[in-house]
This record gives structure tokens, sequence and C-alpha cells, in this order.
């Protein structure tokens, strides 16, 4: 947590892949065009949040063996965290469907249910909120949090594949591998992911280090 | 004051009536040039949406430095 080379690697990488992401060549798309680069910026947030929660269920299921109210203060860190990324990732998909599926907001399945998730998530915060006992309150919000992580797999990644979507990947459409990511984009595409990951885990790092500082105040 | 407010209040109202034209220029222009301008919208969201944690972490610790 407190080496820097990762962070450099996290930087380095998201500097590669947003100049080879506007730089490097894509294939020609019909609707899509150009937009298709959104794909270096768009998708590495919902890996970086799905990363982020993934540590915060760690953390929950650990605090639920240890009673270490340091693993209680890593999973709600790493939500806030996860939080930012998965807003950063609704909107960025919003404006992304307004050009190529003509509305910002069409109640698509994926969005719809992207929604949902991240109101799973918000309701974990206001829980936490909710009960004042310190114990009590990282008890049951680690218990929440071990049901939503599940529920939030199953909305983003399941329900959606099961009726018509737009997006990619989903109700039949194939994703964007199948067709159309070729080698040239996977050279982007993988270390956007990876640098973008390094960086959500990065400020839920420092977010973590701030809470802790304030508790010792 | 009283009139500069009202003139700022009419000025608005000739800004709303403008609004339309406006906001499909500019929705022609994200959809123009092979849609680039929509990555270009997604990663200035990404950007201020980053930024604006920064902020939020400088305004806790701020809080933080004048406690100690």
């Amino acid at each position: 947590m407190y080496k820097s080379w990762w962070k450099i690697l996290g930087a380095v990488l998201v500097m590669y892949s947003t100049i080879a992401g506007f730089l490097a060549s894509v294939p020609p798309l019909p609707i899509l065009h150009q937009s298709i680069r959104n794909l270096y910026f768009h998708v590495p947030m919902w890996f970086a949040m799905i990363v982020l929660f993934t540590i915060s269920v760690i953390q929950s299921i650990k605090y639920l063996s240890s009673s270490n109210q340091i693993n209680d203060s890593k999973a709600v860190q790493s939500v806030n965290a996860g939080i930012i990324f998965g807003i950063l990732g609704l909107v960025t998909g919003a404006v992304w469907a307004r050009f190529t599926w003509g509305q910002a907001w069409s109640f698509d399945v994926k969005q719809n249910f992207a929604a949902i998730a991240m109101l799973l998530y918000f309701a974990y915060l206001i829980l936490r909120n909710a009960i004042d006992e310190e114990q009590k309150r990282a008890k049951i919000s680690a218990i929440y949090n071990i049901f939503a992580f599940p529920m939030m797999v199953v909305l983003l990644f399941v329900l959606p594949r099961l009726s018509d979507s737009l997006h990619p990947g989903n109700g039949g459409n194939p994703g964007f591998n199948a067709y159309d990511l070729d080698s040239r984009m996977r050279m982007v595409f993988y270390p956007a992911c990876l640098g973008w990951i390094l960086i959500g885990y990065w400020i839920y790092t420092i977010l973590f280090r701030v809470s802790a500082l304030e508790k010792n105040k | 004051m009283k009139k500069f407010t009202t003139t700022l209040l009419m000025l608005m109202l000739t800004l709303q009536l403008f609004a339309q034209g406006e906001g499909s220029a500019i929705a022609d222009t994200l959809a123009g040039s092979e849609k680039i301008y929509v990555v270009v919208t997604c990663v200035a969201i990404i950007l201020i949406g980053l930024l604006a944690f920064l902020f939020s972490i400088e305004r806790r610790l701020k809080k933080l430095e004048k406690k100690s």
C-alpha cells in the first residue's frame, strides 16, 4: 500500500492508453466510427469499480472472521472509491449512448441494472450511517456487503444477457472482442484496464489513509 | 441594483429562447467528425470527476491539519 512503483506503473499505463487511445488506429465501424475509442475510457471505469468492490467484499469477510475495525474501514473506503468509478462509468456510458443509440438514457436493461447496482452500494453507505454503535454497524454492513456483491455481479453480467439490450456483449449482441477488438486495440485496451484498476486502488488507499488519520484524532 | 437584476433576468429569458438552437448545434458538433468529440467529452467527464474527488480529499486534509 505504501510502495510507489505500482502507482507509477498505473500512471504510465493510463498516460499511454490515453495518448494511444486517441492516436492509434482503429478499425472502421458503422455508427460507432471514432467513438469506439471510448472503449479505452468507459470500460476500464467498470473494471476498476468491480475490482474495488471485490476488495471491499474480501475485507468484509475478513472483518467477520477477525472483528478488526481496520478491515471494516478498508471495506467502506473501497466502496467509496468504487462508487466514484461507477458514476463515471454511468455518465460516460450515457454520453456515448446519446450519440450511438440516439438517447442518453433509453432504459436499456444494461443501463437500468447498472444504475440499480449503484443504488445497492448507496444503500450500503446509508445503512452504515444509520447505525451509531460501531461494532454493530461494522457487522451488519459487512453482512449486507457480502449479499450486495453477488447481486451487483448478477445485475451487471447475468440479467442483461437474458433480455434484449443495445449494449455489446448483452442480449445476443456479441461483445466487442467477438468482431472488432483486433490486436491493435487489445494493445491499448488491456493496459488501459490495468492502469485504471491501479489508479482506482491508489484512490482507495488514499481514502483509507485519510480516514485512519481522522479516526486517530 | 434593481434595474441590474431585471436586466439580468431579461437576459436569462432570452438565453432560454436561444437554448434550443444552441443545444442542437452542440449535438451536431459532437456527432460530426466521425464522433471523436464523444470520446473527448467522456475523457473530460472522467477528469472532472477525479479532480472533484481530489478537491474533496483536500478539504478533509485541511480539516485534519487545522486540528493538529
